[in-house]
C-alpha cells in the first residue's frame, strides 16, 4: 500500500523531537491566542507567523498547522464558557455549549468538543492522505486554461457558500485581485500601482492585509461597544459523560465528521460552513428538537466534530491544487511563500517529506490538543477573565512586532494600519474581508495563468470553453451563481444562516 | 433622482466604482497589449471595468431595495488604535523594544472607554519585559532593546 509507506514517511518526520516540539508550541500558542475573544484563526496565524521565520520550512508549517487547530479549539472553549465565539466556526457552539455550561455541565461540554474534534481530526487526516495522491496526479495534467477556470470556480464557490450579498462579495474578490497585483509585473518589469513608493515594488504582504483587516479592524470594532463578559467557572470538575449523553453524542460526532469532511473540501467551505450544516442536521434528526438551544449535547458534539473535520480537509485543495479555499488557507499560502514553498501539486513530488510530514502532523496536532487542553483548562479560564482593556493593547503589541519584523520596516506597519482602517470601513458597509483576502492571494496566479492560456491559444478566448476540463469548471461556476440567485434557494440559504 | 433606500449597499457600490475608475486612470499608462501578448495593463483594466460594473449594480439596486443605514464611525478607537501602532513602528528601531512597548501600550489603552492610566503603565512595563524576553532574547529577532543600540 503506497499510502501507508507515505504515511510512514510522514510520521517519521512529524514524530522527530524537534517537530513534535513545534507542533506542541503551535497548538499551545494557537489556543492561547484563540481563547482570547474577538481574535479568529486568520488574525492568530498572521500574528504568530513571525515566530516561525527562523524555523525549517517543515517545522514552520507543522507549527502553523498546530496554531490553526489550537486557535479553533480555543474558540470553542470561549464559546462554551463565555458565550462569545472566538471565530465564526464556533458561533453555533455557543448555542448549546454555553447552555450546557450554565446547567453545570461545562466540563462535559468541553470534553465532548475535545474528543469529538479528535475523532473527526483523525478521520479527516486519513481522508486528506488518501485523496491527495490521485488529486495531485490530476492537477499535474492541468494547463493554464484549466488552472484559470479552477480559480474562477474556487473564488465563486467561496462567495456563494458564504453569507451576505453576492455582488458585494464578488466585488471584494476583484478588489483583492487588484491589490494582489500591486508591485513589479513579472513579465514586463513594470511597477504597477506603486504610487512611486519603492517599498511597494515587491507588492503588498499577505500578513499586512490579513492583520489589518482581520486583526486591527476587529479590535477597533470591539472597542466601539462596552463589553460584558461573564465566565462560567463552575461544573468543570466532571469531564465525563453519562451513558445517555454518550449515546446522544456519539452518532452526532460521526455525522459531524462526515459532513465536515465533505464540506471542508468545497471551495469556500471549511470549518464555518461545516459547523452550521452539522447543527441544522442534528436539529432536524433529534427526537426532541426543542432541547436545542437549551443545552443539547448533540448541538456541541456535531458542529465541533464537523468544524474540525472541515478544518483538516480544507487543506486538500491547497496541498493538491495550490488553491486556497478560504481565508485561513490563504494565510497558509502566505506562510508557505515566506518559506519559499510554492503550494501546488508539485510539492508532493518535489518535497515529499514536507508534504507527508505536514499531513502526519495534523493528527499529532489534534492529539496534542486533547492531551493539553483538558488539563490546562484552568489557565485558559484565568486568561478569559482578563478584561479586554488590558488584552487588546497586548494583542496590538504582538501584531506590531509581527508586522514590523516581516521586513524590518515601519512602512509595513503603516500599511497594516491603512488596511485596518479599510477593514473598519468595509465592516460598516457590510462587505466581508474574507473574499478580498482570497482574491489577494490568487491575484498574481490568476493573471499569470490567464496570460499563459491566451498566449498558447494565440489570443483566442474560447480556449476556456473548448478545453473540456476548463469548460466543466466554468459551467460549474456559472451554475453556482445561477442556483444561488434562484429565489427559492436564496431564501433557504438565508434561513440556514438565520437558524444558526 | 431616486432616493437612496439602502445606504450600505449604495456607498459600498460608490466606493467600488471609484476604485474602478482610479484603476483605469492610474493604469492607463501601462501597455495594454493584445490578448495573445498581454501587457502589464491588460489584467488591471479587466479588473477595473469589473469593479465599475459590480459597484454600479450595487448602487443602482440600492435605490430600489431597502436596507439599514451605515452605522456611525467611532473615531476615537480607530485613530488611537491605528495611531499608536504606527507610532510604535516608527520608533521601535530608535528607542528600542522596551520603551516603545510601554509607549504603545499606554497610548493604545486610551482607546478604551475604561482607560486607567496607572494600570496601563503597569501592563506596559510587564509586557515590555515579556516582549524583550520572547522576541529579542527568545526568538532572536533583530531588534534593539534600549535606545541607541541600532
Amino acid at each position: 500500500m503506497e499510502l501507508f509507506t507515505h504515511l510512514a514517511t510522514g510520521f517519521g518526520v512529524a514524530l522527530t523531537p524537534i517537530n513534535l516540539l513545534h507542533a506542541l508550541i503551535g497548538a499551545l500558542l494557537g489556543t492561547l491566542i484563540g481563547v482570547l475573544p474577538g481574535i479568529g484563526p486568520v488574525a492568530t496565524i498572521a500574528m504568530l507567523l513571525p515566530t516561525t521565520y527562523a524555523l525549517q520550512p517543515v517545522s514552520a508549517l507543522i507549527m502553523l498547522a498546530g496554531i490553526y487547530y489550537g486557535a479553533q479549539y480555543g474558540g470553542s472553549t470561549t464559546a462554551i464558557l463565555v458565550n462569545m465565539p472566538g471565530e465564526s466556526s464556533s458561533v453555533v457552539t455557543c448555542l448549546d455549549g454555553y447552555q450546557m455550561a450554565r446547567k453545570g455541565q461545562a466540563g462535559t461540554a468541553l470534553a465532548t468538543a475535545a474528543l469529538g474534534s479528535f475523532f473527526a481530526g483523525t478521520c479527516a487526516t486519513l481522508l486528506v492522505a488518501a485523496v491527495s495522491l490521485p488529486l495531485s496526479a490530476l492537477a499535474l495534467k492541468f494547463g493554464p486554461a484549466e488552472y484559470f477556470s479552477l480559480m474562477v470556480l474556487g473564488l465563486i464557490g467561496a462567495v456563494v457558500l458564504a453569507h451576505g450579498s453576492l455582488v458585494k462579495a464578488i466585488a471584494m474578490i476583484v478588489l483583492g485581485l487588484l491589490l494582489g497585483i500591486v508591485g513589479t509585473d513579472v513579465n514586463s518589469g513594470v511597477q504597477r500601482f506603486d504610487f512611486g513608493i519603492p517599498e511597494l515594488s515587491d507588492g503588498i504582504g499577505v500578513v499586512v492585509v490579513a492583520m489589518g483587516m482581520f486583526g486591527f479592524a476587529e479590535i477597533i470594532l470591539n472597542l466601539e461597544s462596552t463589553e460584558k463578559r461573564e465566565v462560567i467557572r463552575t461544573g468543570l470538575k466532571g469531564l465525563w459523560f453519562t451513558k445517555e449523553q454518550f449515546k446522544l453524542a456519539a452518532p452526532a460526532v460521526l455525522r459531524g465528521t462526515a459532513i465536515g469532511s465533505v464540506l471542508g473540501v468545497l471551495p469556500g467551505g471549511g470549518a464555518m460552513l461545516s459547523s452550521f450544516a452539522s447543527y441544522s442536521v442534528e436539529k432536524k434528526l433529534a427526537k426532541d428538537p426543542s432541547q436545542f438551544g437549551k443545552g443539547a449535547i448533540q448541538g456541541v458534539a456535531g458542529p465541533e466534530s464537523a468544524n474540525n473535520a472541515g478544518a483538516q480537509t480544507s487543506f486538500i485543495p491547497l496541498l493538491t491544487l495550490g488553491i486556497p479555499e478560504n481565508a485561513v488557507m490563504a494565510m497558509m499560502v502566505g506562510a508557505m511563500t515566506i518559506h519559499n514553498i510554492q503550494p501546488g501539486p508539485q510539492v508532493m513530488t518535489s518535497n515529499p517529506t514536507l508534504f507527508w510530514g505536514l499531513i502526519a502532523s495534523m493528527w499529532v496536532g489534534n492529539l496534542m490538543l486533547v492531551v493539553l487542553n483538558l488539563p490546562l483548562i484552568g489557565i485558559w479560564i484565568r486568561l478569559l477573565t482578563v478584561p479586554y482593556r488590558m488584552l487588546y493593547p497586548a494583542i496590538l503589541l504582538f501584531c506590531g512586532i509581527g508586522v514590523y519584523t516581516v521586513n524590518n520596516t515601519s512602512f509595513d506597519v503603516m500599511q497594516t494600519a491603512f488596511f485596518g482602517a479599510l477593514g473598519v470601513l468595509f465592516a460598516k458597509l457590510e462587505c466581508e474581508p474574507a473574499p478580498l483576502l482570497l482574491g489577494f492571494v490568487l491575484g498574481p496566479m490568476m493573471e499569470e495563468n490567464l496570460r499563459r492560456a491566451l498566449l498558447l491559444s494565440r489570443g483566442d478566448p474560447t480556449v476556456f470553453a473548448t478545453r473540456p476540463i476548463s469548460a466543466g469548471l466554468l459551467v460549474a461556476a456559472i451554475l453556482l451563481v445561477l442556483v444561488i440567485t434562484l429565489p427559492n434557494i436564496r431564501r433557504q440559504r438565508e434561513e440556514a444562516f438565520q437558524e444558526a | 433622482m431616486r432616493s437612496i433606500r439602502n445606504p450600505k449597499d449604495f456607498w459600498a457600490g460608490a466606493l467600488f466604482v471609484a476604485i474602478g475608475i482610479a484603476t483605469l486612470v492610474l493604469g492607463a499608462k501601462y501597455t495594454l497589449g493584445t490578448a495573445a501578448r498581454m501587457g502589464p495593463g491588460y489584467f488591471p483594466r479587466i479588473l477595473g471595468i469589473l469593479l465599475i460594473v459590480l459597484g454600479g449594480i450595487l448602487a443602482i439596486r440600492a435605490t430600489r431595495t431597502d436596507g439599514a443605514p451605515v452605522p456611525r464611525f467611532h473615531w476615537r478607537p480607530t485613530l488611537v488604535v491605528l495611531g499608536s501602532v504606527v507610532l510604535f513602528g516608527a520608533i521601535v528601531r530608535t528607542v528600542g523594544v522596551a520603551l516603545s512597548t510601554v509607549i504603545l501600550i499606554v497610548t493604545a489603552s486610551a482607546a478604551s472607554h475604561e482607560f486607567k492610566p496607572r494600570e496601563a503603565l503597569v501592563v506596559g512595563v510587564l509586557l515590555a519585559a515579556l516582549a524583550v524576553g520572547v522576541f529579542v532574547i527568545g526568538l532572536q529577532l533583530q531588534l534593539p532593546i534600549w535606545p541607541g543600540q541600532d
